[in-house]
């Protein structure tokens, strides 16, 4: 039986705000695919950092519903319109979350540090020219600078500072984002990952990744800046290589440059 | 924006040591209903600074919390019903939020504070 999700017809809407698209409807099924770890993993806090039209936190909201109450939810969004369509959206589907207008969880990181525990980001991923992030307005929804990285890169060390000990992160990201450099520098602050889905477009190849963490991705990653222990870090690699099978041009050139 | 949300929000300008708790400028207090769970109020209780709960909860005309409290209270189903109201039901819809060091504030608009900070606070 498919789980309720948000519905497209119930989805607010704004000239500034972006609309649900593959990478919020393939962030989505990651978290249906998910559905019945997340209920076992029995969140408190749940976030979604950039809720844009209010379509993937609603389906969240949706999809634990009634077999996990007392969970609160946060949401929060640089764009102010994009904040006013969330609750419109949450609203029109009977779910609430607290919503706060601001630049990724700035004025959060004080007192909801190690109090998250799943956290979901469909971040501004298209690469774009630097001078594009930051810009008000939709165009905040998907401006990611150089690689689509410049706002996924301050978004890590923020959401390793807010999740609890046993905290989840749920990520889109692209393949030109590097996908697999990430997944390294997540495994060194002490993340495993691994890929809920995988989905190909006509026009881009989307990843949802999970971050959790893990012990032995620490020791690991503390391995691998150890200047004479490369060969567990070069096993770290390969293993997480071969989960980006698309990645084989990167992985050509990280093997020319070592 | 319940009173949870203002125990999770400080003032992160630049410069200031001491942005907790911010202080709410009432403009208009709703009350919406939420189910009762008592798991969430004992998994949250520890996560709360009482006393800025205590005082926020005052100032959108709440009284009705003790002061001091430990977690020994959680057996209590009064207490437990109070901290629920408290906690979850009673929304700050118009106001603002101030920074305590700087009196900066933060406006809050049909239940969103917006705490985007202009170029020459961050």
């Amino acid at each position: 039986m498919p789980f309720r999700t948000a519905q497209i017809g119930l989805v607010s809407s704004h000239p500034e705000v972006y609309e649900p698209c593959d990478d919020s409807f393939a962030l989505v099924d990651a978290l249906l695919a998910d559905r019945n770890h997340l209920l076992e993993h029995h969140p408190t806090l749940c976030m979604e950092v950039g809720c844009g039209s209010g379509y993937i936190i609603t389906s969240l909201a949706l999809i634990l519903g009634q077999e996990a109450p007392g969970i609160h939810y946060i949401a929060t969004d640089t764009n102010p319109h994009a904040v006013r369509v969330t609750s419109e959206t949450l609203e029109a589907h009977g779910v609430h979350a607290e919503l706060v207008n601001t630049d990724i969880a700035l004025g959060l990181e004080k007192r909801l540090a190690g109090l998250v525990d799943v956290m979901v980001v469909n971040p501004p991923y298209v690469p774009t020219p630097e001078d594009e992030v930051g810009r008000e307005g939709i165009a905040s929804s998907w401006a990611g600078g150089e690689n689509g990285r410049s706002v996924i890169d301050r978004i890590l060390p923020i959401a390793d500072n807010l999740l609890s000990d046993k905290g989840w992160l749920y990520m889109v990201t692209l393949i030109c984002n590097n996908p697999s450099e990430i997944c390294l520098q997540m495994r060194e602050r002490g993340y495993a990952s691994r890929i809920v889905v995988q989905r190909s477009t006509e026009e881009e190849s989307l990843h949802v990744i999970k971050f959790w963490r893990d012990l032995d991705a620490q020791e690991d990653g503390k391995q691998m800046v150890t200047p004479n222990k490369t060969a567990p870090a070069r096993g770290v690699m390969e293993s997480l290589l071969s989960q980006f099978p698309l990645l084989s041009t990167w992985r050509t050139n990280s093997n020319n440059s070592s | 924006m319940r009173l949870l949300t203002h125990n999770m929000l400080s003032s992160n300008i630049k410069g200031v040591s001491n942005g907790f708790p911010l202080r709410i400028e009432v403009g208009k207090v709703v009350e919406k209903q939420v189910d009762f769970n008592a798991d969430f109020l004992r998994n949250m209780f520890p996560k709360i600074e009482w006393k800025a709960f205590v005082d926020a909860a005052k100032t959108v005309g709440y009284a009705e919390l003790p002061e001091e409290v430990d977690s020994s209270a959680l057996e209590s189903e009064e207490f437990l019903n109070k901290f629920h109201h408290a906690l979850l039901e009673l929304h700050l819809e118009e106001g603002a939020l101030v920074c305590p060091e700087t009196g900066r504030r933060f406006p809050v608009s049909k239940g969103i504070p917006n705490m985007l900070l202009h170029e020459d606070e961050v």
